[in-house]
C-alpha cells in the first residue's frame, strides 16, 4: 500500500543535520549524545520556536535575501529624499542615447565568451530621450514599495481594528462593522480603486496609498474577526474579564498578541498583492501619474517598445516579480512559522 | 434553512444598495463630463453644454441623481451615456465578450488547478511538489499584463512564425521528452527501477511521438484520425472506470469500454451531420450522449455494479465524445489557416472582423482569440486552485478517520476519492464560487491587453469621460457577481455546515 508521510515527520534536506543548522547549534544543550538521539528536549519561549521554523524555510529565506537585495538597491542606488545614492545618474535627466541605449549590464566572464562582469554606463541600457533606465526603475522600484508598504499598513491597522472590535464586542457592533465589511467586499477592487485613483490623481502617491489600504483590509478584518471569536470564549479572557480588565486592555493584551501570526502572514500577502494592484492600476492609466513613475507605469509606458527596446519592458517587470515573489515567499514562511501544527518534537 | 437563506438574502440586497451608493457618489465625481463641451467655440458651446447637462441631470444633485438612476434600473434601463447611447446594448456587447473570455479560463483553472493541488498533496515533499510549489509562486506574483504582452510577443508571434515551417528542433524534442519523463517518474511511486524504467518510457514516448509529428508536417494539416480517437476513448474508458471504482470488478469497465466503442461507431455514423453543424445539434449530441451512456451503464451494471458503472460509462462518453470534437476541429485547422493567411493565433480582439465559416472554423475562430487571453488568466488563479487544494487535502490527510480508512484494508483508491477527495474538497467549493463572483471585474486588465471590447473598456471610457451611466453599468454586473456569489457560497457552506445556520 501506498503512504504519505505524515506533515509532521521530518523534511529532506541540509536543514535536518543539526550540526550544519545555525539556528541550532547554538541552542544545543551539552548533552550532545542525547541530543543526537533525539531525546532531548529544549524548552524554548513561543518566540524562539516561530523564529527558528520560519530560518528553517528555504524559500521564505530566499525571499528575504531577494527582498533586501531590492530594498537596498532601491534605496541605495539614486538616494532617497535628501540622501544621496552611489549611482551618479539621474532618473529625468535626458542625454545623447549612446549605441541605441542598448543595456550596458554585463554577468558572463571573459572566460564563457561574454564581455566580463561589468556595469557599464547604462546597465539597463536607455530609454528613447536618452535618460538612464537603472536609475528610472529604481525610482520606480521605490515608488512601487512605498505604496505597498503603506498599503500593507494602512490596510493591517484598520483590518485589524474592525475585525478585532466585531469579533470581540458581538452585537450590533459587529451586524454593522461586518456589513460595512461586506459592502467593501462586493465592490471590485479595480473599480474602486480606479475611481479614488483618478479623482485624486494630482494629490500625490502617499494619498493613493492611503486610500488603496482603505479599500484593501477586508479580508484582514474576516480573518482577525474569525480569530477574535474564538479566544474570546477562552479561559483566559474569561479570567481577565472577571478582574475587572477593561475591554479595551483585553482586545490588545490578551486577545491581538494571540492573532499576531494570522496577521502578519496577511500583511505580508496583502504587501504583495498591492504590488500588483498598484502595477496594474497604473497600466490601465488609473494609478500613479505623472510626474511620477512606478514599476506599472514604466511598463505601461515603454509597452510599445517591446520589439525595439525590449529591456525597457523587461526589467521594471522583472522586479515586480522579484518583490511579489520574495514577499510571498516570506508570507508562505511566516504562516508555516506560526502554525503550532508544524512543531516537531525532535531537535 | 429557509430562515438563513431568506435572511442572507436581505442582508445582500442592502449591502448591493450600499455598494452602489458609493460607487455613485464616487462615479459622479471621477471627472468633469463637460470638458470637452466647454472646448467647443462660440454659441456651439452653450448648446453643447445644456445638452449634455439635460441628458446626465446634471443639474440636479448627486442624490437626487442616484434615485433616479435607481429608480430606472429597477424598471431595467441603465439609462443612456454622455453621448446619449443605450447602456443596455452597450453591456450585453460588453458583457457577451467577458462572460466568452472568463468561462472557458475559469473552467480551466478549477479542473487543472485542483488536479495538480490533489497530485502534489498526494506526493507531498517530492520534486514535484516542490516544483507544483515553486510555479505556484510565480504564478501568483506575475502582473497579468506583463506576462499578457510577453506571451502576445513570444507565444503567437513566433508560434505563427513557426506554423509556417513546422519542424520540431532536435534540442527542444530533448527537453521536452527529459520534462515528461521527469514528471512521470515522480508521479509513480515505488523502487528506484520502476521510476527509471516510467521516466525511460515516458522520455521515448513523448521524444517518439514529436519526432513523428515533426516529420510528418503534421502541425500544417492536423487531425487525429479513427485509431488514435478510439484508442483515447479506451484508454479514457480504462482511466474514468479506475478512478470510479477500480479495475477489480468487470462490469464497470464493460459497460465504459461498451460506451467508448459506441461513441466511435457514432463518429463514423454521425458523419453527414457533422460535417457543419450548429451549437444547438453539438449540445442536443452532448445531452443524448450522456443519456445513452447513463443508459448502458444502468443496463450493463446491473443492480450490483448499478453505482459504479453509470458515473463510468458517462464520463468515458463525455470523454468520447470530445475527442471527437477535437478531431473535428483539427480537421479543420489547414482550411482556417489558410483563410487567416497562416496565422491562427490572434493577439487582438474577440472575433476575426466580418468572418464567415463552418462552425469549426468559426470555432476555431474563437479558439485562436481566446487561447492567449484564456491563458494568462489561468496562469494566474490556477496559483490559487493549486495551493488551496492541496492544503486542505492535506489537513485531510492527517484526519484519524482516513487512517481508519486505511487501516480497514480500503485500496489506496477508495481512501483518495472517497475519504480525502470528497471533504477535502468542501472548502474549495467556496473559494470557487468567490472565485467566480470576482473574477468577471478581475479580466478588465487582461482584456485591456489583448485588445477585447469588453467590460473592461465599458469601465475604462466611462471613467474617462466622467460618465456614471456605464461605470454603474460595470459595478451592476461585477459587484452583483461578488454579491450574489458571496451569498450562494455562504449558503452551500451552511448547508455543509449546521453551525453556521444556528449563529
Amino acid at each position: 500500500m501506498t503512504q504519505n508521510p505524515p506533515a509532521s515527520a521530518p523534511e529532506k534536506g541540509p536543514a535536518k543535520d543539526p550540526a550544519k543548522d545555525p539556528a541550532t547549534a547554538g541552542a544545543r544543550p551539552p548533552g550532545a549524545a542525547d541530543a543526537a538521539q533525539g531525546m532531548a528536549v529544549v524548552a524554548r519561549s513561543q518566540g524562539q520556536l516561530v523564529r527558528r521554523r520560519f530560518l528553517r524555510h528555504r524559500g521564505a529565506l530566499a525571499g528575504m535575501l531577494l527582498l533586501f537585495f531590492v530594498v537596498a538597491l532601491a534605496v541605495t542606488s539614486i538616494g532617497a529624499g535628501p540622501l544621496p545614492g552611489w549611482w551618479d545618474k539621474d532618473p529625468t535627466t535626458t542625454g545623447n542615447v549612446v549605441g541605441n541605449g542598448d543595456p550596458t549590464l554585463s554577468v558572463l566572464p571573459d572566460l564563457l565568451g561574454g564581455g566580463g562582469v561589468h556595469l557599464g554606463e547604462h546597465p539597463f541600457g536607455q530609454d528613447n530621450i536618452g535618460r538612464d533606465y537603472f536609475a528610472l526603475t529604481m525610482r520606480g522600484t521605490q515608488v512601487s514599495l512605498l505604496i505597498a508598504i503603506i498599503v500593507g499598513l494602512v490596510a493591517t491597522l484598520v483590518g485589524t481594528v474592525i475585525g478585532a472590535a466585531a469579533g470581540y464586542f458581538r452585537g450590533w457592533i459587529e451586524a454593522v462593522l461586518m456589513r460595512v465589511t461586506d459592502v467593501v467586499i462586493a465592490i471590485p477592487t479595480l473599480l474602486i480603486a480606479g475611481l479614488i485613483g483618478v479623482i485624486i490623481a494630482d494629490k500625490g502617491v502617499v494619498l493613493f496609498a492611503l486610500f488603496l489600504g482603505l479599500v484593501a483590509w477586508t479580508q484582514i478584518a474576516r480573518l482577525v474577526r474569525g480569530e477574535v471569536l474564538s479566544l474570546r470564549e477562552k479561559e483566559f479572557v474569561e479570567a481577565a474579564r472577571s478582574v475587572g480588565t477593561s475591554s479595551r486592555r483585553i482586545i490588545f493584551k490578551h486577545i491581538l498578541p494571540n492573532t499576531v501570526g494570522i496577521i502578519i502572514v496577511a500583511a505580508t500577502l496583502t504587501i504583495a498583492s498591492a504590488v500588483l494592484l498598484e502595477s496594474a492600476l497604473s497600466f490601465v492609466g488609473l494609478g500613479v501619474q505623472p510626474p511620477d513613475t512606478s514599476l506599472g507605469r514604466l511598463i505601461t509606458e515603454y509597452r510599445s517598445a517591446l520589439t525595439v527596446r525590449p529591456w525597457l519592458f523587461y526589467w521594471p517587470g522583472l522586479f515586480i516579480v522579484a518583490i511579489a515573489l520574495s514577499v510571498n515567499f516570506i508570507g508562505d514562511g511566516l504562516r508555516d512559522a506560526f502554525d503550532p501544527r508544524q512543531t516537531r518534537v525532535r531537535d | 434553512m429557509l430562515a438563513f437563506i431568506v435572511r442572507r438574502l436581505f442582508v445582500s440586497i442592502w449591502v448591493f444598495l450600499a455598494a452602489s451608493v458609493v460607487i455613485f457618489f464616487l462615479a459622479v465625481n471621477v471627472r468633469d463630463p463637460l470638458s470637452e463641451a466647454r472646448q467647443l467655440p462660440g454659441p456651439a458651446q452653450e448648446s453643447a453644454m445644456a445638452e449634455i447637462t439635460e441628458r446626465m441631470h446634471l443639474d440636479e444633485p448627486t442624490i437626487v441623481r442616484y434615485f433616479l438612476w435607481l429608480a430606472d434600473v429597477l424598471t431595467g434601463d441603465l439609462g443612456v451615456n454622455r453621448q446619449g447611447q443605450d447602456v443596455n446594448a452597450m453591456l450585453e456587447g460588453a458583457f457577451t465578450a467577458t462572460l466568452q473570455l472568463v468561462t472557458g479560463a475559469t473552467v480551466l483553472a478549477i479542473v487543472v488547478g485542483i488536479t495538480i493541488g490533489v497530485v502534489s498533496a498526494l506526493r507531498q515533499y517530492t520534486a514535484l511538489d516542490q516544483t507544483v510549489t515553486f510555479v505556484a509562486f510565480i504564478c501568483f506574483s506575475l502582473p497579468v499584463f506583463w506576462i499578457g504582452t510577453l506571451l502576445k510577443q513570444f507565444l503567437a508571434l513566433d508560434f505563427n512564425d513557426w506554423l509556417a515551417d513546422p519542424t520540431i528542433s532536435p534540442v527542444f524534442i530533448g527537453g521536452i521528452a527529459l520534462l515528461t519523463g521527469m514528471a512521470c517518474a515522480s508521479i509513480i511511486l515505488g523502487d528506484r527501477r520502476t521510476r527509471l524504467i516510467s521516466f525511460a518510457a515516458s522520455a521515448a514516448a513523448m521524444a517518439t511521438l514529436l519526432a513523428v509529428l515533426s516529420a510528418t508536417e503534421w502541425f500544417t494539416d492536423p487531425g487525429l484520425g479513427p485509431f488514435v480517437v478510439a484508442l483515447s476513448a479506451a484508454a479514457g474508458a480504462i482511466g474514468f472506470t479506475t478512478l470510479v471504482r477500480g479495475l477489480e470488478w468487470q462490469r464497470p469497465l464493460q459497460a465504459a469500454l461498451m460506451t467508448a466503442g459506441v461513441g466511435v461507431v457514432a463518429m463514423f455514423a454521425l458523419d453527414p451531420v457533422l460535417d457543419d453543424p450548429d451549437v444547438l445539434t453539438i449540445g442536443g449530441l452532448a445531452v443524448l450522449t450522456a443519456a445513452v451512456s447513463a443508459g448502458i451503464g444502468w443496463y450493463w451494471g446491473g443492480d450490483l455494479y448499478r453505482q459504479a458503472a453509470i458515473p463510468s460509462a458517462v464520463l468515458t462518453g463525455l470523454f468520447t465524445g470530445a475527442v471527437i470534437f477535437t478531431d473535428r476541429m483539427l480537421m479543420n485547422f489547414d482550411n482556417y489557416s489558410a483563410s487567416v493567411g497562416g496565422r491562427p493565433i490572434s493577439t487582438v480582439g474577440a472575433e476575426t472582423p466580418n468572418y464567415e465559416g463552418t462552425f469549426w472554423e468559426s470555432g476555431l475562430d474563437s479558439f485562436g482569440h481566446l487561447a492567449l487571453p484564456t491563458l494568462a488568466l489561468v496562469l494566474l488563479s490556477l496559483a490559487s486552485y493549486t495551493r488551496y487544494t492541496r492544503a486542505s487535502m492535506l489537513e485531510v490527510m492527517n484526519q484519524d478517520y482516513v487512517r481508519t480508512a486505511r487501516a480497514k484494508g480500503l485500496s489506496e483508491r477508495a481512501v483518495v476519492t472517497r475519504h480525502v477527495l470528497r471533504n477535502g474538497l468542501i472548502p474549495i467549493t467556496t473559494l470557487v464560487a468567490y472565485d467566480i463572483g470576482a473574477i468577471l471585474g478581475g479580466a478588465v486588465v487582461t482584456e485591456q491587453v489583448f485588445g477585447w471590447s469588453a467590460m473592461g473598456s465599458l469601465l475604462f471610457t466611462g471613467i474617462e469621460q466622467g460618465d456614471p451611466m456605464p461605470i454603474m453599468a460595470f459595478f451592476l454586473v461585477t459587484g452583483g457577481a461578488v454579491v450574489v456569489f458571496n451569498m450562494l457560497a455562504d449558503i452551500a457552506y451552511a448547508f455543509v455546515d449546521p453551525r453556521i445556520r444556528l449563529s
